[in-house]
């Protein structure tokens, strides 16, 4: 038997070449080369929790946890401060749902017209435009929420008589910069339900409309589902619109009229006043990012998951 | 087919046109709003002058020369990592090992990390702290870059992937190894798709402020950066800057920055097109 196994160790000569290839120094180098490189990202994952954590945990030295997730007063860069975050979370969920209520119902129209009833040629052509749509800078979306959207139809054409900056303003506009997000998730999850199940429905009588709402609707929900968590995930996450359209009050608030601070302005407007490395200021952004972070951490987990079911029961 | 039913079907569809209508229609209004805002302001001066404190005299120069300097070098920076990820994740990563998909879920994740925590992590890592390399051209650079990194691998992934698997195996029975057959077959097929997703990360790069204000180049600079370790503004901070001025010409300025802006994006993205449409393989 020992003899019967000496061809695969490429002894005998002529067995090379059905044999173990040799062993090739290169290549392994090659593989650990791309695996480091693949690594950075988990480096980067790596290199947010722990720069969070850090100036977080001694944050919480400091000011207890309760004072900070639940005063209602906050104004950490004052001389006699106080660390309440509950009006930046509130902001952030106001302006959240202001734009929710605008991309939600504009998305999923979208949506079901691009994947239901739109031509190939009409659907290409404004799947590009909400791309060009996705592509604006936010920075852009800010400009035009402060410099047209409040006064023109705001102010002039609805007549509501808001203050320059407030909280409608920019969560509407937030809502427009999330429709491409929820509008071309959900439409990928609406194309792939499969044809037979249309054509099923059909078959017994259904029309176009119920087809639509009761077939594809539901068959592809969990798709629909992760569209609108990212979008929520992206809605908590915009910095500029909110931060040039919103103004910048902490502001325990419903009222959309009002001017709004969100975790994200909060960051930029103080992360740019030079505060130095390890005061109380500087950690209060950590401290902030850190709560923003695992926020949407949570949202873009469950979205990934519901992407992951309509795939494996579809594709 | 009832009268009735019709109706509804009618009147469903033209709901659904509508939400698509306002969201297009908004871009449009957008785009000439800013136009008649900026278009007077718009003149080559502008492009060369420096910031100012005079609004006639503001012009976009040192913020514009930042941004490309900006692209170049997050360029440098991503396309031979987000390549090699992509390589590593598609032709050799096992997809059983745990690891690998940790990998693979870490970067759906990335993309969804909203930007102005790359910014925390820039100015805890990069331009304070381990790296310590202050407010300079490479430190922006390399956050923006860790920005759309993910961008990068998912796109290249996908123009990897496209590349049929009998095209590997025909190069394999031919003797080629491992890395031959991804360095001469594969890879060469699926640069447009690669090119292509570079082009996207990079013009979403460019736009991108919050991250830039976090680490601290919003502050006033009047001169073209001169190399990585020079400090530096950018397109989107001068555009900020203007904004958050009280007088209405800095506003004009920032619609004139904001076109410029747009204008490179859009040069950005025909390129882009060009290549998908013009070297898109059909197998």
């Amino acid at each position: 038997m020992a003899t019967a196994s000496t061809p695969i160790d490429g002894a005998t000569p002529g067995a090379h070449a059905l044999g173990v290839a040799p062993r090739r120094l290169g290549e392994k180098a090659i593989k650990l080369v791309l695996l480091a490189a693949a690594l950075v990202s988990v480096l980067t994952t790596t290199g947010i929790v722990l720069s969070l954590a850090s100036e977080t945990i001694s944050f919480f030295g400091e000011v207890p946890i309760g004072e900070f997730y639940g005063g209602t007063d906050f104004s950490p860069l004052f001389a006699d401060p106080s660390f309440g975050v509950l009006p930046l979370v509130t902001g952030t969920l106001l302006i959240t749902a202001i734009g929710l209520v605008v991309a939600i119902p504009l998305g999923l129209g979208a949506a079901v017209y691009l994947s239901e009833y739109a031509s190939p040629r009409v659907r290409k052509t404004f799947k590009a435009i909400l791309e060009l749509l996705a592509g604006v800078p936010t920075i852009v979306f800010g400009y035009f929420a402060l410099t047209w959207f409040t006064p023109v139809v705001l102010n002039d054409l609805l007549g509501m008589n808001v203050p320059v900056f407030n909280a409608l303003s920019a969560g509407i506009i937030l809502g427009f910069m999330v429709v491409p997000t929820i509008a071309s998730i959900s439409e990928d999850a609406m194309s792939a339900v499969p044809t037979s199940l249309r054509e099923a429905a059909y078959g017994i009588g259904a029309n176009k409309l119920q087809v639509s709402t009761r077939v594809v609707f539901p068959a592809a929900l969990s798709g629909i589902v992760a569209a609108i968590v990212l979008g929520i995930s992206r809605a908590i996450g915009e910095t500029m619109i909110v931060l040039i359209a919103a103004g910048q009050v902490p502001n325990l608030t419903a009222d959309p009229r009002e001017s709004v601070e969100t975790m994200t302005t909060f960051i930029a407007a103080s992360a740019k006043g030079d505060l130095p490395t390890g005061s109380i200021g500087y950690q209060t952004i950590f401290a902030v990012g850190m709560t923003l972070f695992v926020l949407t951490l949570i949202m873009n987990m469950i979205s990934i998951r519901f992407v992951r079911r309509y795939r494996q029961v579809y594709e | 087919m009832t009268a009735k039913r019709d109706t509804r079907g009618l009147i469903f569809k033209a709901i659904l046109m509508s939400c698509l209508g306002i969201s297009v229609l908004l871009l449009f209004v957008l785009v000439i709003d800013t136009a008649t805002d900026g278009a007077g302001a718009l003149s080559l001066d502008f492009l060369t002058n420096p910031p100012s404190r005079l609004a006639d005299r503001a012009g976009i120069g040192p913020a514009l020369a930042g941004t490309l300097w900006l692209m170049v070098v997050c360029a440098i920076f991503i396309v031979p990592v987000g390549v090699a990820s992509a390589i590593y994740l598609e032709e050799y990563a096992d997809r059983t090992k745990w690891w690998n998909r940790m990998i693979e879920v870490n970067i759906q994740n990335l993309a969804a990390v909203p930007s102005i925590v790359y910014g925390i992590l820039g100015l805890a890592f990069i331009v304070r702290g381990p790296l310590d390399l202050g407010r300079v051209v490479l430190a922006g650079a390399l956050t923006l870059g860790l920005l759309v990194l993910p961008v990068v691998i998912i796109a290249s992934r996908e123009a990897i992937r496209a590349v049929p698997p009998s095209i590997r195996e025909g190069s394999l029975a031919l003797g080629a190894t491992q890395w031959q057959t991804i360095w001469r077959q594969v890879l060469p097929s699926s640069v447009p798709g690669i090119a292509t997703g570079v082009i996207l990360a990079l013009s979403r790069a460019i736009g991108e402020t919050a991250p830039l204000i976090v680490i601290g180049a919003a502050t006033y600079i009047a001169f073209n950066p001169t190399g990585l370790d020079s400090a530096f503004t950018a397109m989107p901070i001068q555009i900020f800057n203007w904004i958050s001025q009280p007088q209405d010409d800095f506003k004009l300025k920032a619609a004139a920055g904001i076109l410029v802006l747009l204008g490179v994006l859009m040069l950005m993205n025909s390129i882009a097109i060009y290549l998908r449409n013009r070297y898109e393989k059909k197998w």
